[in-house]
């Protein structure tokens, strides 16, 4: 029993110190990732590839549960504002939570679940199968030919895909509640215009959705990049990607909540 | 070929996201009709805001005309004062009064501007004088309750 | 060797962790021959490949190519040094997103100005060398084992590089597809009056291509020399090695306490049971 809660112990500690360790290793890849950039901003063509694959092809599952969550708001808050009759604010509601955190928190996980763990998948594999010690062996550096375009097409893609969700979502919320329910049209988007301000609300979020961008990017690439180069090494480092992907995403939109709602109030 | 494609796929991945961008700002946010081109300044004291945030609207016969620009508390005279950006279109009278008032019974706070008669204008960095405070749902039904006490006691 | 060689290994050691793998090695790899390191497994040939290519440091001793010191570069200098040496990889390495086509434009793309119509001339030309002009537009997970380092090949010399590394090129390929390789190496060695290091434990198909033999047991050079001499050598780990002698001195077992004991029949013997 005590021998296995030594163990138990022993095994955190190893985990929190190799926590430690990537959190640290992360950053300096961070910084080798930006160091090595100039070639992604010469030959943007790289980078458009890259929007690509991790953005347009998370296009569609973006789309649709921005709309299936944008309809379950609507719902569920028409459920509650009925009792104090304020079914109007519906909109309000809907925009107000998808703009600020559900659009650009829900859209980085599953840009996290969707693109990270193929970008990671991707990386680990072409470092398993040589193809970066060849890259390398050409005299062609991996970080600023693989590594750098895919970080900044995330980057560029996680705003993108932010905005879409919330506005599908928000579209969502007006099929069930103006559409279905019967809310007042009219009613409807005049509270939202009026609750919903552009700088506070919606540049807050795409703020967000911004920093969740790189966020998820260097811990793809990075785990990728990390991956032992062997069949379990690659599909650990996946789900790794998604683990620390979902916890720095929800641990970052507490700090940035924290720090936006203090420079409004 | 391949090369077009991405091209293509890149323009209308970035145009979508932009369209989105501006259904949020426009559709669902305030970024089209409401923010005045140039606002102008005016001050009011008040006893007691309640609930008044910064950025709560300023309405005049239920007009958006403003929004509350600034809070603070003046240390010498004790009283809130209250900074309204006032939207250029409008102009009011010097002795136009303001008052914190609540949409609905439980709704937000906001200012309401209720004109005067003076000839002279409102202008950049004047007070408002003529102030009413915010009313405290605790304070009117603490003198409810009073009043309906001493109308008690009254009769017997 | 009145020239100087291309590629000198002067008392190498290099271990991973407290272990050496190399024991001080040196080897003289001279301009326009083709030069086989052989051995048994994971007796550190590949070790050695990363040492010439400058991917790894040697602990002690240098390695020096085309008159530099290959382990004092810095980034840029290794750089330059890579341009004109290539390397081979066991399984090709091909760029599993690019087609055949682009997986060997690749170099040209990334350090030349050429235009696309040079390009494409020059690509032709070498998959036309390797013989897979025709595969030009598939991918790599539409090729063969044999057709991928084909093609790995023309990627490999489409720089026209001094130096060319082969790790295993021999390996998981199928009599034909060897032959076909092999005869690719030598081919091209000559045609571009290049250097060429194997690393193999293919015995039969590099003596077939080679001009002179190194091998490496246990961290050191056990033996060298042309094919003939390899043949003819009387060294107890080179006998072995090239005829495929199960045991001999690279032992069959792994290092293992005696057998008997090891199941528990040396105390059975020591201690009858009891019934």
């Amino acid at each position: 029993m005590l021998d296995r809660v030594k163990l138990t112990l022993g095994r955190l500690g190893h985990n929190f110190i190799d926590g430690v360790w990537r959190v640290g290793a992360m950053t300096r890849f961070f910084v080798q990732v930006i160091a090595a950039s100039g070639t992604s901003a010469r030959r943007f063509r790289l980078v458009m590839r890259e929007v690509y694959f991790t953005g347009v092809l998370s296009l569609i599952i973006i789309v649709v549960s921005g709309l299936f969550v944008g309809m379950v708001l609507g719902l569920q808050g028409f459920q509650t504002l009925q009792r104090y009759g304020a079914q109007e604010s519906i909109g309000v509601l809907v925009a107000l939570s998808l703009v600020r955190e559900l659009g650009p928190v829900v859209a980085a996980l599953l840009f996290a679940s969707r693109a990270g763990s193929a970008i990671t998948a991707e990386i680990g594999l072409m470092k398993a199968t040589e193809q970066l010690t060849a890259m390398d062996m050409m005299a062609v550096s991996p970080m600023s030919r693989v590594i750098a375009p895919r970080f900044w097409a995330g980057v560029i893609s996680m705003p993108v895909l932010a905005a879409i969700f919330s506005a599908m979502g928000i579209f969502g919320g007006y099929l069930v509640g103006v559409v279905l329910i019967g809310v007042d049209n009219g009613a409807f988007w005049s509270q939202m215009q009026a609750a919903v301000d552009f700088r506070y609300d919606v540049l807050n979020g795409v703020v967000k959705s911004f920093v969740f961008g790189i966020a998820v990017t260097v811990i793809a690439t990075f785990e990728g990049f990390d991956a032992p180069p062997t069949a379990e090494g690659v599909s650990g480092a996946t789900t790794r990607t998604v683990v620390s992907s979902a916890l720095t995403i929800l641990a970052l939109d507490l700090v940035l909540t924290a720090f936006m709602l203090r420079g409004d109030a | 070929m391949e090369r077009t494609t991405i091209d293509l796929w890149f323009g209308a991945f970035v145009i979508a996201g932009f369209a989105a961008l501006l259904v949020l700002a426009l559709k669902a946010g305030n970024l089209g009709a409401e923010r005045p081109a140039s606002t102008y300044q005016v001050q009011a004291r008040f006893d007691n805001i309640g609930g008044l945030k910064v950025r709560a609207p300023v309405r005049s016969s239920g007009v958006l005309v403003g929004r509350v620009a600034e809070i603070h508390f003046d240390n010498e005279r004790f009283q809130a004062s209250v900074t309204l950006a006032l939207d250029s279109r409008y102009t009011f009278p010097k002795d136009t009064s303001a008052s914190i008032l609540t949409s609905g019974l439980l709704g937000e706070q906001y200012v309401g501007l209720d004109a005067g008669g003076d000839e002279k204008k409102l202008a950049q960095g004047d007070r408002v004088s003529i102030t009413q405070s915010a009313v405290v749902l605790e304070r009117l039904i603490g003198q409810f309750l009073f009043s309906k006490a001493q109308e008690d006691g009254g009769k017997k | 060797m009145s020239e100087a060689p291309l590629v000198e290994i002067d008392a190498v050691q290099f271990g991973y962790g407290r272990s050496l793998v190399l024991k001080g090695i040196s080897m003289r790899i001279p301009r326009g021959k083709i030069v086989a390191i052989m051995g048994g497994s994971g007796c550190g040939k590949t070790t050695l490949l990363r040492l010439v290519s400058g991917q790894l440091k040697p602990t002690a001793g240098s390695v020096r190519l085309a008159g530099e010191t290959v382990h004092e570069l810095d980034r840029e200098g290794l750089y330059r040094l890579r341009r004109r040496m290539s390397m081979l990889f066991q399984f090709g390495a091909l760029f599993t997103d690019l087609s055949v086509y682009d997986n060997v434009a690749f170099p040209l793309r990334e350090h030349t100005d050429l235009s696309e119509a040079m390009v494409r001339d020059l690509v032709l030309l070498k998959l036309e060398a390797v013989g897979l002009r025709g595969a030009h537009n598939l991918m790599p997970s539409e090729l063969s084992g044999g057709m991928a380092r084909r093609v790995a090949l023309a990627r490999a010399v489409v720089m026209d590089p001094m130096l060319v590394l082969y790790d295993e090129p021999f390996a998981g390929l199928d009599p034909i597809s060897m032959s076909v390789v092999g005869s690719l190496i030598r081919r091209l060695n000559h045609a571009l009056g290049a250097t060429s290091i194997l690393v193999t434990h293919d015995v039969v198909e590099s003596m077939q291509i080679v001009d002179y033999l190194y091998f490496v047991a246990d961290g050191r050079v056990v033996g060298e020399g042309t094919p003939d001499e390899i043949r003819a050598s009387a060294t107890p780990v080179v006998h072995q090695f090239v005829h495929g002698e199960t045991d001999g001195p690279v032992p069959f077992h792994y290092p293992a306490p005696d057998y008997a004991a090891d199941v528990g029949l040396a105390d059975a013997a020591k201690e009858p049971v009891h019934a």
